[in-house]
C-alpha cells in the first residue's frame, strides 16, 4: 500500500430523516471513494435506522437515499459498522437491516457481507485506529 | 502539526463555526498550519457575504476572511451543498442562470474531494459540528 493511504471512518449518528446530515454523508462517502483510501462507515446511536429496510418516504416528500447503501460495495466500500447496544436500545435486530454485500476480487468474487454488527467496546477500539474521523 | 477543520453548522444559529474560528486562529498564533477549513451542511452559510449581523456582534464572515488573508487559509464552500441551499460564486450563478452571487472574499466554492483532499494531506483533521 501507498504511503498516503489513511484509514478514514465515517461515523453516522443521526436518523435518515429529519436533518440532512445523513444523506450529505453518505455524499461524502461516494465522493470519498474515488481516493483510494482504507474506509469504514459506522453506524450507531439513531444513525442505525439509516440501515433499516423496507424504507417509504413518499408521505414526507423527501428522497428514499437508503438504496444507496447497496451500492456501496461498487465503490470498495465494504466495512460498514453496525453498534449492537444501538440496535439494542432502540428495539432493533440484523433482521430490520437491508442486506448489504460486496464481492470479494480476493476471493474469487464471492459475494460477502458488508454490515459487521459490533459492540460497543469493538466500535470504540475501531474509531481509535482511525486517522480520520468525519462525524455526522 | 497540520490541521484541516470542518465546520459542520451554520453560523449563529450555532457555537461550530465560532469555536472552528477559534481553533483555527488559536493554532494559526501558535505557530501550527491550516492550509484550508472546509464548510459543509449548513456551515457553507458562513460564507455569505450578504450577511449583516448587529454591529454590537461579531461578523463571524468577517472573521474568517480577515483570518484567511492573513494567515493564507484557503476557505472552501462545498458546492453541492452550498447549491442546496442558495450560495452562489459568480460562475456559478451565470451557469445555473441564477441573477446575483453570493461568495464573500476569501471563500471559494469547490467539490467534496477538496474534504478528502484535506483529510489525506494534514496531520489532524477537526469536525466542529453538532
Amino acid at each position: 500500500m501507498a504511503d498516503n493511504i489513511k484509514k478514514f471512518l465515517y461515523v453516522n449518528r443521526r436518523a435518515p430523516y429529519g436533518t440532512i446530515y445523513a444523506l450529505e454523508a453518505l455524499e461524502v462517502v461516494l465522493i470519498g471513494a474515488a481516493f483510494d483510501q482504507d474506509v469504514s462507515l459506522a453506524f450507531f446511536d439513531d444513525g442505525v435506522f439509516q440501515l433499516t429496510k423496507g424504507q417509504n418516504t413518499e408521505e414526507i416528500g423527501v428522497k428514499n437515499f437508503s438504496p444507496t447503501f447497496r451500492a456501496l460495495g461498487d465503490y470498495d466500500v465494504t466495512k460498514l459498522y453496525v453498534e449492537q447496544e444501538s440496535l439494542d436500545e432502540r428495539g432493533l435486530t440484523a433482521a430490520d437491516l437491508q442486506e448489504i454485500t460486496y464481492e470479494d476480487e480476493d476471493d474469487d468474487w464471492a459475494e460477502k457481507p458488508s454490515l459487521k454488527i459490533v459492540s460497543r467496546a469493538e466500535l470504540s477500539d475501531i474509531m481509535a485506529d482511525q486517522d480520520v474521523v468525519l462525524s455526522f | 502539526m497540520k490541521f484541516g477543520v470542518v465546520v459542520n453548522e451554520g453560523p449563529y444559529t450555532h457555537q461550530a463555526s465560532d469555536t472552528a474560528y477559534n481553533f483555527a486562529k488559536a493554532a494559526l498564533e501558535s505557530g501550527h498550519e491550516v492550509p484550508r477549513v472546509f464548510f459543509y451542511h449548513d456551515g457553507v452559510n458562513v460564507g455569505t457575504r450578504l450577511a449583516v449581523p448587529p454591529q454590537d456582534e461579531r461578523n463571524i464572515q468577517k472573521n474568517w476572511t480577515a483570518l484567511a488573508q492573513k494567515h493564507e487559509v484557503d476557505l472552501v464552500i462545498c458546492i453541492a451543498a452550498a447549491q442546496r441551499r442558495g450560495m452562489l460564486d459568480a460562475n456559478e450563478a451565470k451557469r445555473q442562470g441564477k441573477d446575483a452571487d453570493n461568495i464573500a472574499e476569501g471563500f471559494r466554492i469547490s467539490g467534496l474531494g477538496q474534504l478528502i483532499e484535506m483529510g489525506i494531506q494534514t496531520d489532524r483533521l477537526m469536525v466542529f459540528g453538532d
